[in-house]
């Protein structure tokens, strides 16, 4: 027989996971068809800009937040293991933050050093 | 570990940040209640973030500094069904294909936990057809841009070099994690009809009987790369 990873029989987990209702799975599941659609939808119409960035990121987290909620019970979860998991990844934020920093200096550099090439290319940059 | 602390321990597990506190300063373990192959799944999870998180943000990097016109996704991976190319429509529906499979595999974490094991059979093995489904796609995806529009990790006909070398790594590299859930979900299909779980058969490489938590951490890593696929879609495809 399995032990949990605090040394009790896994008893209680299962009638817990037992009680989750199937209608949550189903709403999640229609809520995630709605909003793939939706960002596709931003594509399709091709909205552009800063409108353009919101709306992808705002469908994405909405998205991601729901799978990890439900699809991956982290409500369902005590709290020692949903911060276990859910603060190491912000010190990816820090990464993004240090590699654009890097990356606008670079594009600078490449701008000063193939002059021609950026007047050529500018109207395209990658920005947008 | 004596019966006085196993009794304080299971009897007393305080909710909300109190029990945070009293879980992480606990003796020897923090996750309370948590099946370990589950706790282990979740460790693996959240190094494969970095990993992933790790090329997003140097995908970033690489098209934020180039002074070359990135290829516009929406052309390149749109598809013509016999009129005009329906911009990134391939994308959209292995995006749809990935969330099916989210959904079905949702459901067989419920019904394992309620011992229905043909429904579970049945739910997994649609799981794991849907995943294979993707990854023929992404099959599809990776001959058309190889072959016919010439795509190569160091150039590409349609802009800067760093297109290709960021498409083949990130897809790749999920793709990859795909193969590997197709093939473990017609395993645990497999266990699953033979009825591995209901008896606590150990598996292949383990002295641990079978049991329908391993659907649930089966399911975590499913959902895991369903979740990739999100940030994926957003910052590759969208941007």
């Amino acid at each position: 027989m399995d032990h949990t990873a605090d040394g009790h029989e896994p008893v209680v987990r299962e009638e817990e996971a037992i009680q989750h209702p199937l209608g949550i799975y189903f709403k999640i599941w229609i809520l995630l068809f709605v909003l793939s659609a939706m960002s596709y939808a931003v594509d399709y119409y091709q909205v552009q800009g800063y409108m353009r960035w919101f709306l992808i990121l705002f469908f994405m987290v909405l998205k991601a937040g729901l799978i990890i909620a439900v699809f991956m019970h982290m409500v369902w979860e005590r709290l020692a293991m949903v911060y276990f998991i859910l603060v190491p990844p912000a010190l990816l934020l820090t990464l993004v933050a240090i590699g654009s920093l890097e990356a606008d200096w670079t594009f600078f550099q490449r701008g000063v050093y193939f002059l021609k090439e950026l007047v050529i290319a500018a109207p395209a940059s990658p920005h947008h | 570990m004596s019966t006085e602390t196993m009794a304080s321990d299971s009897l007393e597990l305080k909710p909300g940040i109190a029990g945070f506190f009293d879980d992480w300063s606990s003796d020897q373990r923090a996750f309370k209640g948590v099946p370990w192959g589950k706790a282990m799944m979740w460790i693996f999870l959240v190094s494969d973030t970095f990993i992933f998180g790790c090329f997003l943000a140097s995908y970033m990097t690489v098209r934020m500094s180039t002074l070359e016109p990135w290829p516009s996704s929406s052309e390149v991976f749109a598809l013509s069904f016999g009129g005009a190319p329906i911009p990134l429509i391939l994308i959209a529906i292995m995006t749809f294909v990935l969330i099916t499979s989210s959904g079905t595999m949702a459901l067989a974490v419920n019904y394992g936990y309620r011992k229905n094991k043909w429904v579970t059979f049945w739910l997994l093995f649609a799981t794991a057809i849907l995943g294979a489904t993707f990854v023929g796609m992404q099959v599809f995806e990776w001959s058309k841009l190889i072959f016919e529009e010439g795509v190569r990790p160091w150039g590409n006909p349609m802009g800067a070099a760093q297109f290709g070398s960021v498409f083949f790594m990130v897809t790749g590299f999920h793709g990859f994690h795909v193969s590997i859930g197709v093939i473990f979900l017609f395993i645990f299909s497999y266990k699953v009809a033979r009825g591995h779980l209901d008896d606590h058969t150990p598996g292949w490489f383990t002295k641990r009987g079978g049991n329908y938590e391993e659907i649930e951490i089966l399911g975590l890593y499913w959902h895991f790369v369903d979740l990739v696929w999100v940030f994926i879609f957003a910052f590759f495809y969208l941007w």
